[in-house]
């Protein structure tokens, strides 16, 4: 006992009243390094301890006004710089859309800033060589009994006075709390530690593997796979045959859909079809984007059969030949709308006036190839 | 009971309080005859806002001592008295709004027959928003409010005397039958005086709107009129910073509680985009009328909501008091700027609205001294809980 070091006199309280005015006698006895413990909050004890007012709320402030900031701008950021997307007619900049948000985030903020804040810089939270850590009066005072901690280190600080001090305050039991010897270390490693983490696993394992994998597919967390509803491309019992998909009534025409007469006779299409749009700028505009969408990786952006694909289908020949020059426009619509060897009928893809409109830029394409005299002088 | 002799004795007010408030209230009731005979229009829109302004007062404080009683409250029973002054207010604020009910012409376009005929949105309403049946609802407001201030305020009163433990039990049941009440008919008040200017307008949040402006501004007043009986020492110094502090936590909630609402209002109508909605934001963001908005934003929420932010801040009677004083401001501004756009395309503000600020002033200033007067005692003596209230710690 005689080498230790005296870390402080602490005394048990029993009342909360009792309490306020022993600590009130404290501070206006001179004592200035002292401590109260409680287990609760305790309403008007900094002003009777004479604390300043905790700078606490200035961290909560500080952390929510940057959780709000944080929020603005990453949503800024988002929305406005990285990946513009127009959502519901709203600008990329919208600043009540934002505001949910920020709220939010800084409530959240504040609040984990706060507390951890008042863990680990204020409680300086791993640390736990703290000498009244573990000590008898420290059990009380977490419990139901009020304490009053005064450190051997103030300047007006005397062992037998300051203990004859707390009894006359009123103190059921005073202790003397010594400095530890050797920092004891943390048992993180006992043998005891590790077999309940290794419990603990398991048993968390185990029961998130129960209830992914068995429990939700049990009455009656299956419920709700099973309704009574038609899914899509499910099977039709009410049909006769029961069959996965209805076929439109015979002689259907679906709306904005003339069907094509000639598919088998490209000789009539020629003959009969006429090019139903005059080459405005407009049309050849539409033709122009069709053609580079759809016919371009093929028959090359100027009509040539010189294709992107790199061999893996083979090349078309090229557009300006004299029979494709010299064929009337219903003879290439007819090509496009039910295609024509390898190539694919594309009357599903392209609507009918975009078709023509592809036959009006294909001749453009072969008269800026083979420009007539006229053009040249 | 020695105590509550020697301590709770009432004082009465000066007789310079009465002198002053007949004068304010002379030269405002003077503003307002004048502006009847300038512009009517501008007066009856004016008379509306101060009605509503009056309302929210009365029934705020209804509100408050209803709540107080189904919580079970302790720290508010040394407020009640102030409480029950406004309460009582709640007769006198309807024989007021009976000049509303005259001057309907002039306030809700819906009451006329050519707009009945050419409108076919009005038209749909007609079976709500049609004079007998908004007449009939005026007296059943007028009913309800002063049956329960009645009774509420006479169970109260009767239990200084006969310190009866079992009023206290009849006035949480009053108060539970009050509070379902109070949300319906506020609701309706609001649909009625505030929104049914724009009748083409609606939105299903605004009664909550007008609560949330209408508790915000009782409280303030039960504040400030605390405030300044306890530094004059109408209450013997009896309250506590403590009580305070709770009166100044309530203000700064209900600073939260509107700008939460007033911003969803908003939120959604700006989301949804829909002109059938948006026309009346539209309408108070341009004209001259934004003005109102932004005092709006930072009056009534950001101004109020740093100054009441620090834990100090809500137990500083000087702080509390001026806070009090601008919140019930921006609640009057709070009205004006839900009404009066609906009247007037450009911004109106001058004299005729000043007038009516001090008329208002007045009203509540002479009905506060004669209802205060006619208490016999400043604090309810009687109550179960005066005593933890009076010992109440935060």
């Amino acid at each position: 006992m005689e080498n230790k070091i005296l870390y402080s006199v602490s005394g048990i309280f029993e009342d909360v009243n009792k309490l306020i005015s022993a600590v009130k006698t404290v501070t206006d006895s001179g004592y200035t390094k002292f401590d109260v413990h409680s287990p609760y909050p305790i309403h008007g004890l900094p002003q009777a301890m004479k604390l300043k007012p905790s700078k606490l709320g200035w961290v909560t402030l500080v952390f929510g006004l940057s959780g709000a900031l944080f929020a603005f701008l990453f949503m800024y950021w988002v929305n406005v710089i990285d990946y513009p997307l127009i959502v519901g007619g709203k600008p990329f900049y919208q600043l009540p859309a934002y505001v949910p948000v920020m709220f939010e985030v800084t409530v959240l903020s504040a609040a984990v800033f706060t507390v951890a804040w008042m863990l680990f810089i204020m409680f300086k939270f791993p640390n736990n060589s703290h000498p009244l850590i573990d000590t008898e009066y420290m059990r009380k005072v977490s419990v139901d009994k009020y304490g009053i901690t005064i450190q051997a280190s103030d300047p007006i600080f005397d062992l037998t006075r300051a203990k004859e001090f707390l009894q006359s305050l009123g103190a059921s039991e005073v202790f003397e709390i010594y400095f530890r010897e050797s920092n004891v270390k943390p048992k993180i490693f006992d043998k005891k530690f590790i077999l309940f983490l290794g419990i603990t696993s398991l048993i968390v394992s185990g029961v998130t593997y129960f209830i992914l994998n068995h429990l939700l597919f049990m009455s009656p967390f299956n419920w709700m796979h099973e309704q009574f509803r038609l899914n899509p491309q499910s099977k039709l019992t009410f049909t006769k045959p029961e069959t996965t998909n209805l076929t439109p009534v015979e002689g259907t025409v679906a709306r904005g859909f003339l069907p094509y007469p000639y598919t088998d006779r490209p000789d009539l299409a020629e003959k009969n079809l006429i090019n139903p749009l005059l080459p405005t700028e407009k049309t050849l505009k539409v033709g122009k984007e069709k053609y580079l969408t759809f016919c371009s990786p093929c028959h090359g952006n100027f009509g040539h059969g010189d294709s992107r694909l790199k061999g893996q289908f083979p090349n078309p020949p090229t557009l300006h030949s004299d029979k494709l020059r010299n064929m009337k426009d219903g003879g290439i619509y007819h090509i496009i709308t039910v295609g024509q060897n390898i190539m694919p009928g594309y009357a599903s893809q392209i609507s009918s006036d975009e078709r023509w409109a592809i036959v009006h830029y294909i001749r453009v394409l072969q008269r800026a190839i083979n420009p007539k005299e006229s053009d040249l002088k | 009971m020695s105590m509550e002799q020697t301590l709770l004795q009432k004082k009465s007010l000066p007789d310079k309080f009465k002198k002053i408030s007949f004068l304010i209230f002379g030269i405002g009731l003077l503003t307002v005859i004048i502006s009847f005979f300038v512009d009517s229009h501008r007066f009856a829109f004016n008379y509306n806002i101060l009605f509503s302004f009056l309302v929210s007062i009365a029934l705020g404080n209804m509100f408050l001592f209803a709540i107080e009683y189904l919580a079970g409250a302790v720290w508010s029973t040394v407020f009640r008295r102030i409480n029950e002054i406004f309460i009582s207010f709640v007769p006198f604020v309807m024989v007021i709004g009976i000049v509303v009910l005259l001057e309907m012409h002039s306030i809700f376009h819906w009451t006329y027959k050519d707009v009945l005929e050419n409108d076919e949105i009005v038209r749909g309403k007609t079976p709500y928003l049609n004079e007998t049946f908004f007449i009939i609802r005026f007296f059943v407001y007028t009913l309800v409010w002063t049956l329960f201030a009645y009774f509420m305020r006479k169970n109260s009163l009767k239990q200084d005397t006969t310190y009866d433990q079992n009023l206290t039990y009849r006035n949480s049941k009053l108060s539970a039958f009050f509070i379902p009440i109070f949300a319906i008919t506020i609701t309706f008040f609001a649909i009625d005086y505030l929104m049914s200017t724009e009748p083409h307008w609606f939105s299903t949040i605004f009664g909550v709107y007008y609560f949330s402006g209408t508790v915000l501004s009782a409280l303030a007043i039960l504040t400030v009129v605390s405030i300044l009986l306890h530094e004059r020492s109408y209450f013997d110094k009896i309250l506590k910073p403590d009580h305070f502090y709770n009166l100044g936590a309530l203000l700064f909630a209900f600073v939260n509680f509107w700008a939460y609402i007033a911003f969803s209002q908003f939120l959604l109508i700006w989301y949804a985009n829909l002109p059938e909605e948006t026309f009346w934001m539209i309408h108070r963001w341009e004209n001259g009328w934004e003005i109102f908005s932004f005092i709006l934003i930072f009056g009534h929420f950001l101004i109020p909501y740093f100054a009441l932010l620090s834990q100090q801040a809500k137990s500083n009677l000087n702080r509390l008091k001026i806070v009090s004083i601008w919140l019930l401001i921006m609640h009057y501004v709070d009205i004006y700027w839900l009404t009066m756009p609906s009247g007037f395309k450009q911004l109106v503000f001058g004299w005729i609205e000043l007038g009516f600020i001090v008329f208002c002033v007045g009203i509540i200033m002479i009905l506060f001294y004669y209802r205060y007067e006619r208490m016999k005692n400043i604090i309810p003596v009687g109550d179960p809980k005066l005593k933890r209230s009076l010992e109440f710690k935060l």
